[in-house]
């Protein structure tokens, strides 16, 4: 088996550079979860950064183990989810809304 | 009556058709079955006895009156919680979705459904399957019928363990690094890993796109070929799902029960297996590429050097796909609101939600997925990862035209205690390294029993090129009876019904 | 302190670039097929896919990729011969999945053009890219003002979620100089109609189905370009003309002052005409594209984009050269009324009957008043081409005055009767008896001696008010020059 622990090099990623991905991604982690999380990812990227070891510079990545291509739909109405259902499962709701607390950043 | 939780669901299917049995008996006396060991095995997060039970006796009507019964219908079934099923609660394992009750159906929910399948309950997983243990279950672990101190392996070890503890006689999980193989291999049952794109994703609630796959667990061959060939096809709700028919699994599975493989070009695979695999499952391994040549396959070796590298690939595409594809879980539409008190703001309460509702492998990989996608680091990662799997399926191209299925054990290791490798992510992830390579490659791979190690199961992968997963059911099956014949078989401890382990 | 775009041409070079969103007009959304039908009631137009549930899956809607490529070929774009659509990842709450399925390194149609007209000379506007995404859900914004700066929460609909949205990228303009607020507004107008021709949107933009991002920047002449700032919220097509200069001014009287211009979104105001600046992110945002794997990637067979480039109906250009040389007018007489957007109207007005001069002065004088009051398009108004050409032979036969003919008009914009109801109903009709005038006439005269006087004695000029008096005393219904004819006559100065 090929050696997945992580090798001797410097950290590859910092409690900061931690902290800003849960910014990111809206994550609220807690301080202790930062210093394990920061630990335990650094020995992840340590090992995920062997893809760099192939050469593969003139590969083309691929996503599909199939190759399809122009997968698509008629233009045709199709129906929609009853109203009531579509709500029913919603933390809050107002004026047939979904209703969320105030928002900070700008529209996109 | 717990003869009938016993029977293959091809033997439950027959008896029903004949009138030997009710479908409503069948299914209860499975739901007692559950009453009696789930307690200890806690294989289902949610059992639903009164669908379950209509779902019975709507078959037993249809039988009464007449009408054209599907090869399946009903037989019981545990349907992994990753699935989405309309009306009844779906979590993916987690708490973000506690609560939620989906108001739509997933394809192979409703193809389930037409069969006459009777669908008992949705079971347990790995938080938004992602583990190889189940122990990342938001609600609780899920313990391997085997040996209940044990992990029943994961993702859909849920399914996996109702199956090998003959809670249901057909499980559908889903396998995304390994999630049905490795599970099936250390409960001792079988597992399928469709071509990617042979059974519709509409449905399945994502972990990654380009690499999640429903599947089939059965205790037999045929009894998985049968649940796939209900379960695949073209999906026009699912962009990915290609357009051939499903393959003739079924009749692979009743071909290959002849157990001949004379002409059957059998490779193994040089990179799945030495240092760092246990001796025992080596062993176990060794002697079903015995059996395999026993029964006239000719073996061969193969090298495939680039799958050394995919387990780093797939911890670099996954986290990529599912930081995006739960982004969604947020407290707006649907599921965990936390912090909504006035005062904190949309985000803050999307941050604390988030926090409080996933577990901590999802944060992990949702941080690494949003690490490896950043403006700067994406060619390095994702999209190095990407052509790492162009090499890995060229790996498989070469070999399958040396050979015609490839093989390797499903798992480096038997079931592991529960708590062991929980708190060192990349000794979890190892479990994976038999079953990512078909991942990657999105070509279909299936776990069969071979054997035990320690006592506990140990699985044959089999691996077929893309569209070719008759070809993994022909194998698997002739294995099937050459190992049952000379070993009987594989059976774990009877589980006496009482308190939880 | 600069005041006007040409004092701001006196030390800078302005370089503009637009980014307009089109709503398609197809049935169905770009990923699955509930209905886009505007203004039904919230969340009544959703689905599993459209509101991001768990489990769901896009599936790319046909029509939509046609008319992203049609409008490709209008614009001269080439297309791709494949191309993906991508992720782009954010948190917002209008959008159910926090991605957007768009297009980003892939766009399916690229490097086109697009000529515009404006006091005779022509500007080419280079094409970046024409690319398809899905539209976002709304928000309503609950508290003092309405707006998102000082909500106390909001309230969000996802029927929008989801409809095709083509996105159209200029490249940098620079050259436009002091009429670059004016080249944008054209841009805008060509490019409205040319998708009103290709019938994939009804771009409107008080809708929303068309909506536009001006990025302006200024730099001394000889120099790189500068920092341009990106304006938003800019709902007309006055609005984007006015949206430029006012980004102009400001940015001039920025670097006059020795500062540096920010590098920011900003956002248009209707009531100021100005712009003010959106939050300031702390950082420019990642959105950590990548290709969509929920979707498998777009080769448009070249035979089908042919077909279509073939059957692309006659776009605005080439029709209005056509239509000019039927109406036999200039250059510049045909860009006024391009520019007004009122072409067609004239056209259809003078194949109702109306000359076409008289057809252009109404469409282009009084009715693009009338449209400004209300805050309409020209062909919005409750005025047809053969209600205008009907007036115009009422006028003609000296049935009605160009005052009576006003007055009819404001009665059809009113009542929405038709010309001669409007007429009949209102009473109007020159009084032309001529004892009546001559009555009138002669009573204005005798009422204002002093005046009467002066035009005697040579003040043809004064005679003014007594025009007014006798106006005045037929209610409007005389014909102005004739009763000022007659009263100088009576006076024995005519």
């Amino acid at each position: 088996m090929p050696d997945h622990t992580a090798d001797s090099s410097p950290t590859r990623i910092s409690r900061a550079e931690v902290a800003h991905l849960a910014r990111l991604a809206r994550l609220a982690v807690t301080e202790q979860e930062l210093d394990v999380f920061a630990g335990q990812l650094d020995v992840i990227l340590g090992s995920v950064a062997r893809v760099g070891e192939v050469a593969a510079a003139d590969i083309e990545p691929t996503t599909h183990a199939v190759p399809l291509r122009n997968v698509l739909r008629p233009d045709e109405v199709g129906p929609c989810l009853d109203r009531s259902t579509v709500l029913a499962q919603a933390p809050a709701v107002e004026d047939n809304r979904f209703r969320v607390p105030r928002i900070l950043d700008d529209e996109a | 009556m717990s003869e009938l939780t016993r029977l293959s669901a091809a033997e439950i299917a027959a008896a029903i058709a004949a009138g030997e049995a009710s479908a409503e008996e069948v299914t209860q006396a499975h739901l007692d079955r559950i009453e009696q060991v789930d307690g200890m095995v806690r294989a289902f997060l949610h059992v639903d006895a009164d669908g379950a039970l209509d779902a019975a006796r709507l078959v037993d009507a249809d039988r009464a009156a007449g009408r054209q019964l599907g090869p399946l219908a009903g037989v019981p079934l545990a349907m992994k919680d990753v699935v989405v099923t309309e009306g009844l609660p779906t979590t993916a394992g987690s708490k973000i979705l506690d609560g939620w009750i989906p108001p739509y159906d997933a394809t192979i929910t409703r193809k389930i459904k037409d069969a006459g399948i009777v669908m008992l309950g949705k079971t347990n997983m790995d938080e938004f399957a992602m583990g190889s243990s189940t122990e990342n279950s938001a609600f609780h672990p899920t313990h391997n019928p085997w040996d209940l101190g044990r992990i029943p392996g994961g993702s859909s070890g849920g399914s996996s363990a109702a199956v090998s503890a003959f809670e249901a006689p057909l499980g559908i999980g889903t396998d995304t690094g390994g999630s049905i193989r490795q599970p099936a291999a250390v409960t001792g049952i079988v597992g399928h890993k469709p071509t990617y794109g042979g059974v519709s994703r509409y449905g399945l609630i994502a972990f990654s796109s380009s690499l999640d796959q429903a599947g089939p667990f059965g205790r037999t061959v045929l009894d998985a070929a049968l649940l796939h060939e209900v379960m695949g096809g073209h999906d026009p709700l699912d962009s990915t799902s290609i357009p051939q028919p499903v393959p003739p699994v079924v009749a692979a599975a009743r071909d290959g029960a002849a157990a001949d493989l004379t002409g059957v070009r059998v490779a193994v695979v040089r990179e799945l297996g030495g240092e760092g695999y246990q001796p025992g499952v080596l062993a176990a391994f060794q002697e079903a590429v015995s059996t395999l040549r026993g029964l006239g396959a000719t073996v061969l070796e193969v090298s495939c050097p680039h799958f050394d590298y995919a387990l780093a690939a797939y911890y670099l595409i996954a986290p990529s796909e599912c930081s995006s594809n739960l982004a969604r879980f947020d407290s707006v539409r649907y599921g965990l609101r936390v912090g909504d008190d006035g005062v904190h703001s949309l985000e803050e309460v999307m941050s604390l939600t988030r926090e409080a509702g996933f577990g901590p492998e999802v944060k992990r990989r949702i941080m690494i997925g949003t690490y490896a996608l950043s403006s700067g680091y994406y060619d390095a990662y994702y999209g190095q990862a990407q052509k790492v799997r162009t090499l890995i399926s060229r790996d498989f191209a070469a070999a399958f035209e040396q050979a015609d299925v490839l093989v390797s054990p499903s798992s480096p290791f038997v079931a592991f205690g529960i708590g062991e490798r929980v708190d060192d992510p990349m000794a979890m992830y190892v479990n994976d390294l038999c079953t990512l390579p078909a991942s990657l490659a999105g070509t279909p791979a299936i776990s069969v029993p071979c054997g035990l190690s320690e006592g506990l199961p140990v699985g044959l992968q089999v691996m077929a090129p893309a569209l070719a997963d008759d070809w993994c059911y022909r194998v698997a099956a002739a294995f099937e009876v050459a190992y049952v014949d000379a070993n009987g078989p594989l059976r774990g401890p009877e589980l006496v019904g009482g308190a939880a382990a | 302190m600069t005041a006007t775009v040409e004092d701001v041409l006196a030390r800078y070079e302005p370089v503009i670039g637009l980014e307009t969103h089109v709503e398609l007009s197809t049935a169905s959304k770009m990923f699955c097929s509930c209905a886009t039908t505007f203004g039904a009631e919230p969340n009544t137009q959703v689905c599993p896919v459209c509101l991001g549930l768990p489990g769901s899956l896009p599936v790319a809607n046909e029509a939509a990729i046609e008319a992203t490529i049609r409008i490709g070929l209008a614009l001269n774009c080439s297309i791709a011969t494949w191309c993906r659509f991508a992720r782009k990842n954010y948190f917002y709450p209008d959008m159910p999945k926090n991605f957007q399925i768009s297009q980003y390194d892939e766009p399916l149609c690229v490097d086109g053009y697009l000529d515009v007209e404006l006091a005779g000379r022509t500007y080419r506007i280079g094409i970046e890219r024409v690319h398809l995404e899905e539209d976002t859900g709304k928000n309503t914004h609950v508290g003092q003002s309405g707006r998102i700066h000082g909500a106390d929460y909001s309230l969000v609909d996802y029927n929008r979620a989801g409809i095709p949205l083509v996105e159209i990228v200029t490249k940098p303009v620079p050259g436009t100089g002091a009429c670059a607020p004016e080249v944008a507004r054209a841009y805008v107008t060509e490019l409205r109609e040319i998708l009103r021709a290709l019938d994939v949107s009804d771009v409107r933009m008080e809708q929303g189905s068309l909506r536009c991002d001006v990025n302006t920047s200024l730099n001394a002449p000889g120099e790189p370009w500068g920092i341009r700032t990106e304006t938003k919220n800019v709902n007309s097509l006055r609005s984007v003309e006015r949206a430029v200069r006012s980004e102009m001014i400001r940015q001039a009287a920025v670097l006059d002052a020795g500062h540096r211009v920010v590098q920011e979104t900003r956002h248009f105001s209707e009531t100021t005409g100005g712009t003010r600046p959106g939050r300031s992110k702390e950082e420019a945002t990642d959105y950590r594209y990548f290709p969509e794997p929920d979707l498998v990637p777009l080769a448009p067979d070249p035979g089908w984009v042919e077909r279509l480039r073939a059957e692309l109906p006659e776009l605005p250009a080439v029709h209005r050269a056509r239509v000019r040389n039927r109406l036999g007018v200039s250059a510049e007489d045909m860009q006024q009324m391009a520019n007004a957007g009122v072409v067609d109207l004239v056209a259809a007005t003078v194949e109702a009957g109306a000359p076409v001069a008289e057809a252009r002065n109404w469409w282009l004088g009084y009715l693009a008043q009338k449209a400004n009051e209300r805050d309409v398009e020209p062909a919005d108004l409750a005025m047809t081409p053969a209600q205008v050409a009907r007036i115009g032979e009422l006028v003609s036969a000296g049935t009605l005055s160009v005052g009576l003919a006003r007055q009819a008009v404001d009665g059809v914009l009113d009542t929405g009767e038709d010309v001669d109801a409007v007429v009949a109903a209102k009473g109007l009709r020159i009084v032309s008896d001529a004892n009546a005038l001559a009555v009138a006439a002669d009573e204005a005269i005798a009422a204002n001696p002093d005046i009467a006087q002066k035009v005697r004695s040579g003040k043809v000029a004064a005679v003014g008010p007594l025009v007014g008096a006798v106006m005045k005393a037929t209610r409007g219904q005389a014909d102005a020059a004739a009763v000022r004819e007659l009263l100088l006559q009576r006076l024995g100065a005519g």
